[in-house]
């Protein structure tokens, strides 16, 4: 079995006395495999995330990759693994064209920074053919604000990929999009896989996770709770799972009003 | 076949050069209009001289402003920098060294002085709007100390080959008409063809996220600063040169006209677009209205008035042209 690319070993991370993560045990397989995040707000997803891309530092735990320890993670040093993250609605430059956007700090340049706008075009246009975007009314010179939301998911999807990322971060992807539109973004995301980038899919919608992920892991108060594949459940049983976690949280509730700890 | 390839090209250039091209039916219609109403100031090549003498400086200036924008931000402190720079090319000649040592103490100075506004704005998070007005009068101030309110003339520079470098002739073409156009040129390539260009614009459209990706906005942002405190030195020069004195005053008076070109040619307030050739022609329109209306005894109570008119006029015509989408 091939290496891990990622792997977080008994990781935990407090804010002040908020334990946000604990002794969490999370990993990414060496082949190419779509993860869904799952859990309530305030389950520690946004932190396990920050923690992977390099924003957070960890308390306690190990970070691997490639079985390799790192030490002294940092924003540098995920990307430079190859890791990228994409954030819902603050990743592109409305205004600019996809090209641009997805060269954003990354331009391709000749001599004396002048740019070689014609090679990005062709890199854009070779990138969200890539991902499956096949809108003929668009090429990579048309201004992002004219496409839909889920093309525009897309051209910040096709940016994490330009640089042969390992691992996509998407923290909320479809939350603000229709049916139709993020059906186009899993799409994306599964072509993102065929071309051998694996992603982290966070989400609060159960069905749209069991939807486009090959495994599931949610998330509780700050802990793993529980794990499982497609192979070893539906999104019906996954619903179910995650009522029966909402409901112990209630157990816990009205254990402590009736006067046990 | 042919026809409809060619109409698919026309359309794609006037999808993308939309603003310029807005701008330039605006000031088409204003000179066929003033032609019309005035022939004899409109059509007297003797007042086309005379613009020619002082747009070069408005090319110079908005052109740089363009960036400044662009980026989100504002440098209301160049009629300021204008008066720095000049002060220093004179003193300079005063001191007995060459006018070309003059020149470079001068772009210098406004160099600096750029630099220390995108300082202002970038390591302490001022907001351009103010911190340009405090160096406004920081600096004017500083010149009036300086110069204890006393002009310094310069006009033994006439016919120099210094002074024809700046203000010469090439077979009657206006030499200084050249360095404002190279400055038009060089703009456009740094705005549309370099990395400087599209990360200013990434900046001005979304900073966090041009952040993320890894741009240094604060040294961005600070050279189109400095790019404009350049461009403040070269006008001195040419003003000074051009008046054959320097005043304490230098510089003051074109800081809404140079703004009005640049919001007529098209550059939003808002930041992430903007083009310098429509800046170019809003200068031209801005200049023929200065201009124009002194040539025609119109009185200067009018010529605000236009000014104001046609801003707003501009500001709504490009507003119609494209919406900016919210998000």
């Amino acid at each position: 079995m091939k290496t891990k690319f990622l792997e977080l070993k008994n990781v935990s991370k407090s804010f002040g006395k908020v334990n946000a993560l604990e002794r969490v045990n999370f990993y990414i397989k060496g082949e190419p495999e779509i993860v869904s995040l799952i859990g309530d707000n305030g389950a520690g997803k946004s932190t396990l995330i920050k923690i992977i891309s390099g924003i957070h530092t960890l308390n306690y735990g190990e970070i691997y990759i490639n079985s390799k320890k790192m030490k002294n993670w940092s924003v540098i040093k995920s990307r430079a693994s190859g890791i990228e993250t994409v954030y819902q609605d603050r990743a592109l430059a409305f205004q600019q064209t996809i090209a641009r956007n997805i060269f954003m700090g990354r331009e391709l340049t000749g001599i004396f920074g002048f740019l070689k706008s014609k090679l990005q075009f062709a890199e854009a246009d070779r990138l969200m053919r890539t991902i499956g975007f096949t809108s003929k009314a668009f090429a990579s010179d048309s201004i992002v604000n004219k496409l839909s939301g889920g093309e525009r998911q897309g051209v910040a999807i096709a940016r994490a990929l330009y640089f042969k990322a390992n691992l996509m971060i998407l923290d909320e992807p479809t939350t603000a999009l229709s049916l139709t539109e993020s059906e186009k973004v899993f799409d994306f995301i599964r072509h993102a896989k065929e071309s051998g980038t694996s992603c982290i899919f966070i989400t609060h919608n159960v069905y749209h996770a069991y939807s486009v992920s090959d495994r599931y892991v949610i998330l509780d108060r700050g802990e793993i709770v529980m794990e499982t594949d497609r192979e070893h459940t539906t999104a019906e049983q996954l619903v179910k799972d995650m009522q029966k976690i909402a409901q112990s949280h209630d157990k816990v509730r009205e254990g402590i009003k009736n006067g046990r700890s | 076949m042919h026809r409809n390839h060619v109409i698919t090209s026309i359309s794609i250039f006037i999808e993308k050069n939309r603003r310029a091209l807005s701008a330039l039916l605006v000031l088409s219609a204003m000179m066929i209009i003033l032609m019309i109403a005035s022939p004899q100031v409109f059509l007297n090549p003797l007042m086309y001289r005379s613009i020619f003498k002082t747009l070069p400086m408005f090319f110079i200036l908005t052109s740089a402003m363009v960036f400044v924008i662009v980026s989100g931000e504002l440098d209301l402190s160049f009629e300021s920098v204008i008066g720095l720079a000049g002060w220093i090319f004179v003193l300079t000649l005063k001191s007995g060294l060459s006018p070309y040592l003059g020149v470079l103490f001068a772009l210098i100075a406004g160099a600096f002085v750029g630099f220390i506004n995108g300082v202002l704005v970038t390591r302490l998070g001022l907001s351009s709007f103010v911190s340009t007005i405090g160096m406004r009068f920081l600096i004017r101030g500083l010149i009036h100390i300086g110069t204890q309110g006393e002009g310094i003339q310069v006009t033994y520079l006439n016919g120099t080959p210094f002074y024809n470098t700046f203000l010469g002739s090439i077979w009657g073409f206006p030499v200084n008409m050249l360095w404002g156009l190279g400055f038009v040129v060089l703009s456009v390539l740094l705005f549309s063809y370099h990395r400087f260009g599209a990360q200013i614009s990434c900046i001005g459209d979304n900073q966090e996220s041009s952040r993320e990706m890894g741009i240094n906005v604060a040294t961005i942002k600070t050279l189109a600063f400095v790019y404009m405190g350049i461009a403040s030195a070269i006008v001195a020069v040419q003003f000074t040169l051009t008046n054959q004195t320097f005043y304490p005053g230098t510089g003051e008076g074109i800081l809404l006209v140079v703004l009005a070109a640049v919001f007529i040619g098209g550059t939003p307030g808002w930041g992430g677009i903007g083009t310098i050739v429509g800046t170019a022609i809003g200068a031209c329109i801005v200049k023929l209205i200065e201009s124009g209306t002194v040539a025609m005894g119109v009185s200067y109570l009018f010529k605000q008035f236009f000014y104001g008119l046609i801003v707003i006029l501009a500001l709504i015509g490009h507003k119609l042209n494209e919406k900016r989408y919210r998000y």
